[in-house]
């Protein structure tokens, strides 16, 4: 069983909001609401700074808050690479996983159920990549299985400098960032 | 909740519109067109064409779900966009589905930029024009009616205005952003940088840029390529007075003083010739005037440069030692937007010079010799004759414009010498937001017997119009054939993939109709665009049924580099790279360049720098709901000392007040330790003020507006325009 996730080069990244955007237009995504995001953390005083760009979106975690406290079963792990779902029909919007969510990956969606990134999994269950990973021109973003050693995100993870985001939050996620 | 989806609204009104149209004096001439979406094709269709939401005019592919528009990817086989699209291109189907957008010709009822409207038929609005403009020709000739506009689609209405006998065409990428640059360049290589830029840089080496902000600005093909050299650890150096994304990822970054380029230009030059760093077969072999030069520079060391640049002579002696050492395939960019301070060409000379010193140019790593595809033109009749002179740059007063200048047209149109100019054309840019100084631009239209705008939005310009034209989005229409010079030779077509919502039609379409009411037909042979791109392409051997199917064609690919045989031939008077510019010289300006002081900011202001995001072009597309929703509004950057200095808060809303007092629409602050304290920051294009531009009106602030002082360029008549100072206006 594959467990996706991914590895983000924050070195290659400039914040262009492609991924964003690729996500708004494959997903039909809301006006007023994004699935993925761009936060800048600048560190330091002028002119000696230190900036990370960061793609963000849902962690796709291995310790998924947001499905423990789901009344209806709606959101859940998909048996394809462990990605995480919310299935539109049983989600009765009661917000419970918006705020379970350590990452704010989640918004209600105006016909009324929680949504999020899903992976693509749509376009990755016909062997393509996700649309922010394939649409990024300055490739830096990286998707595949965690849980395979030789795969491209295991051996990036594994050689490069990198952390996640919140890993205090114990949620264990999926989402890698080289730095 | 929203339960009609837009498109579903859209789909809805556009229906109504276009039967409506259908009744129109005209009928419709987009024959295969209008069928393209009626029949509801089930499943997935993919249609290649190439983007407008910039000028790179990137290769893309259109996909239909089901017969609607569902998104748009870069197409595989393009040069430029290598498959990937930029955020602006990728939220290209957001021009289609704004609801702001122009649906039908407009004639002015009331006063000039009132925004009151008659909804009026094609007809009645291209006759309305013929009128005017024969009234024009008969009256003051016809190089009294001069055209702006900006991108491959004016080219057939430039086309018309042509045969009516029109000169004074202009675009405001010359004089208002790229113009100093290529001049620079011209003078010192003898050929300008053209666009896309012949910029290697994905193999440079090491790659500076001054005040290029590659990342923040978004042309596809070079973002691709800087991401590919931080990848391939070419050794960065930034010059900026901001903290840009690019100087997150250098090894050097100089947080120059703002208006001091060209002293740490000259002081780079001295360490590189001072230590002999420097190429000396290439500027043995190729250069002209080296000792001269080589005398002059060497006033300028780095000690010199230190307290105008504020930049350690350390970094500065550093720096110009990393550049060297990574010579040829050191690429010193030479940006794009370049009409910084009036002395803007000349500093441009001096990254040339910096560059032909590091001998990049024509090498890998450096400035390619840029290679295009090449077909014929279509054979239409002669222009007539003009009987005057262009009036743009009158007595070559600039001697080294080598582009038609905005700026010159508009004093002309409001002096009404060297002769009246009484019609404008404008074609999709902004004038309101691209010129320096908007109140000659509004002093000038008020001179005006005519004024057509013709665009997808109702723009800022489009408000001040007599008769406003709505054009199609380009996912709705034909273009002319695009070939740009680059890497490797193309021809990529525009074709439609939907059906205009309402009653816009394609440019070609108004032109040709425009030329049948001017009484010009004949310069219009054929009937339907596809006619004449059939022409074009079989004249070169190929077929539009295969273009339109494969959206590029590549050509064969050539050399680009000198280590490939291309050879080093230089067009200026001397035949070699000129050091020394006698051309200079000879009309009265510095043949090497010299910094001079440029005015401070009183106290209390600070320098107004703009730039660009990386999803929005120009003031175009802040009414792209797509787009919107990742940028809605600009902010204005202000260093965390002076913020607190002042009391501001983070994205606390404040006035901008300029030396001239005019005061900003509300824009929020950004509190940030990525910029220096003389300077505050903020991107291009916000804070609209065109009523009928709904998605935008009063989103941000407009830095056009509190640019009202513009510094000429003597050598070529570019607008420096980082010459206005603001302060803060609290918000009570």
């Amino acid at each position: 069983m594959a467990r996706f996730g991914m590895a983000i080069d924050t070195k290659k990244c400039v914040g262009c909001m492609d991924c964003v955007v690729a996500c708004k237009t494959e997903n039909n995504v809301p006006e007023g609401h994004n699935r993925d995001w761009i936060v800048t953390v600048a560190n330091g005083k002028f002119p000696n700074v230190n900036l990370e760009i960061q793609s963000q979106r849902c962690n796709h975690c291995d310790n998924t808050p947001c499905v423990a406290c789901c009344p209806t079963g709606a959101s859940h792990v998909h048996e394809v690479g462990a990605v995480v779902l919310v299935d539109h029909n049983m989600c009765i919007g009661c917000k419970a996983c918006l705020a379970s969510c350590p990452y704010d990956a989640r918004f209600v969606h105006p016909d009324g159920y929680a949504d999020k990134c899903t992976f693509c999994i749509h376009r990755v269950e016909e062997g393509k990549l996700p649309a922010c990973v394939s649409v990024c021109p300055t490739h830096c973003m990286y998707f595949g299985d965690l849980d395979d050693a030789n795969s491209e995100v295991s051996r990036l993870i594994a050689s490069r400098k990198n952390h996640p985001l919140l890993p205090e939050a114990g949620t264990s996620p999926r989402i890698f960032y080289l730095i | 909740m929203n339960s009609v989806s837009r498109r579903k609204f859209l789909k809805i009104s556009g229906f109504s519109v276009g039967a409506l149209a259908a009744t129109s004096a005209f009928s419709p001439m987009l024959k295969g067109v209008d069928k393209l979406n009626k029949e509801k094709l089930k499943g997935i269709k993919i249609i290649p064409t190439y983007c407008d939401i910039c000028f790179w005019k990137c290769g893309t592919l259109a996909y239909l779900k089901d017969g609607e528009l569902w998104k748009v990817e870069g197409n595989p086989k393009d040069p430029l966009s290598k498959g990937r699209l930029c955020p602006r291109g990728t939220g290209g189907i957001g021009a289609v589905t704004d609801p702001d957008r122009l649906r039908s010709p407009l004639i002015r009822t009331r006063q000039r930029g009132e925004e009151v409207w008659k909804e009026v038929t094609w007809n009645e609005a291209l006759n309305y024009i013929a009128e005017k403009m024969n009234k024009i020709k008969a009256q003051y000739g016809p190089e009294s009616v001069a055209s702006f506009s900006h991108g491959i689609g004016g080219n057939f209405l430039k086309h018309t205005l042509k045969a009516y006998g029109a000169i004074n065409f202009a675009a405001p990428s010359f004089a208002q952003c790229r113009g100093p640059r290529d001049v620079g360049f011209e003078l010192t290589f003898g050929e300008a940088i053209g666009s896309p830029e012949r910029t290697d840089i994905e193999n440079a080496k090491c790659l500076v840029l001054i005040g290029s902000h590659l990342g923040e600005n978004m042309h596809n093909t070079q973002v691709q390529e800087f991401a590919n050299a931080v990848a391939n650890d070419a050794s960065i150096i930034v010059v900026d007075p901001r903290f840009s994304v690019a100087a997150s990822k250098a090894k050097y970054y100089l947080p120059i003083k703002p208006g001091t380029d060209i002293a740490l230009l000259l002081a780079w030059m001295n360490v590189i010739v001072s230590e002999k760093l420097y190429d000396v077969e290439y500027v043995t072999k190729y250069g002209f005037g080296f000792e001269q030069f080589a005398a002059e520079i060497s006033q300028y060391t780095p000690e010199w440069a230190y307290p105008e640049t504020g930049i350690d002579p350390e970094l500065i002696r550093k720096s110009a030692k990393e550049m060297a050492m990574h010579k040829p395939s050191t690429l010193v960019h030479p940006g794009r937007h370049t009409t910084w301070y009036g002395d803007d060409a000349q500093r441009s000379r001096a990254i040339a010079l910096l560059n032909a010193l590091l001998g990049s140019w024509g090498r890998k790593g450096g400035f390619y010799f840029p290679v295009s595809y090449s077909l014929p033109g279509y054979p239409y009749p002669a222009y007539p004759a003009p009987s005057k002179e262009k009036l743009d740059n009158p007595g070559r007063k600039y001697p080294f414009a080598s582009e038609e200048i905005t700026t010159g047209i508009r004093e002309a149109t409001i002096s009404g010498n060297p002769y009246p100019i009484k019609g404008w054309f404008i074609y999709a840019t902004n004038l309101i937001q691209a010129l320096p100084n908007q109140d000659e631009t509004i002093k000038a239209i008020q001179n005006l017997d005519l004024m057509v705008v013709v665009d997808v939005i109702p723009s800022e310009i489009a408000g001040w119009a007599d008769v406003v034209l709505p054009e199609s989005v380009y996912l709705e229409r034909y273009d002319d054939l695009h070939m740009s010079a680059n890497k490797t030779p193309f021809v990529g077509i525009r074709q439609p993939v939907v059906d205009s919502p309402s009653d816009q039609k394609p440019n070609w379409w108004i032109a040709k109709k425009l030329a049948e009411k001017l009484g010009l037909a004949n310069y219009y042979p054929w009937s339907h665009i596809e006619e004449y791109l059939d022409y074009r392409l079989k004249a070169g051997g190929l077929s539009l049924a295969r273009l339109k199917q494969e959206g590029i064609i590549l050509g064969k690919d050539k050399p680009i580099y000198a280590e490939d045989g291309v050879p080093l031939e230089f067009n200026t008077p001397s035949g070699k790279i000129e050091f020394y510019s006698s051309q200079l010289q000879e009309a009265g300006f510095d043949p090497v360049p010299k910094f001079k002081r440029q005015e401070q900011a009183p106290s209390g202001y600070y320098r107004l720098l703009f730039g660009r995001a990386p999803v929005h072009s120009f003031s175009r597309t802040q009414s792209n709901r797509i787009l919107m929703d990742t940028m809605g509004e600009n902010e204005v950057w202000v260093n965390h000392d002076v913020a607190e200095k002042w009391g501001l808060k983070n994205a606390q809303s404040v006035r901008l007040k300029n030396q001239d007092g005019v005061i900003s629409n509300k824009i929020k602050v950004k509190v940030t330790e990525r910029i220096r304290t003389d300077c505050v920051y903020m991107v291009h294009g916000f804070g609209h003020n065109s009523k009928m531009l709904k998605g935008a009106f009063g989103k941000g602030a407009s830095d056009s507006g509190l640019v009202t002082k513009y510094v000429i360029d003597p050598l070529m008549g570019g607008t420096g325009m980082n010459v206005n100072f603001v302060t803060f206006e609290m918000e009570a």
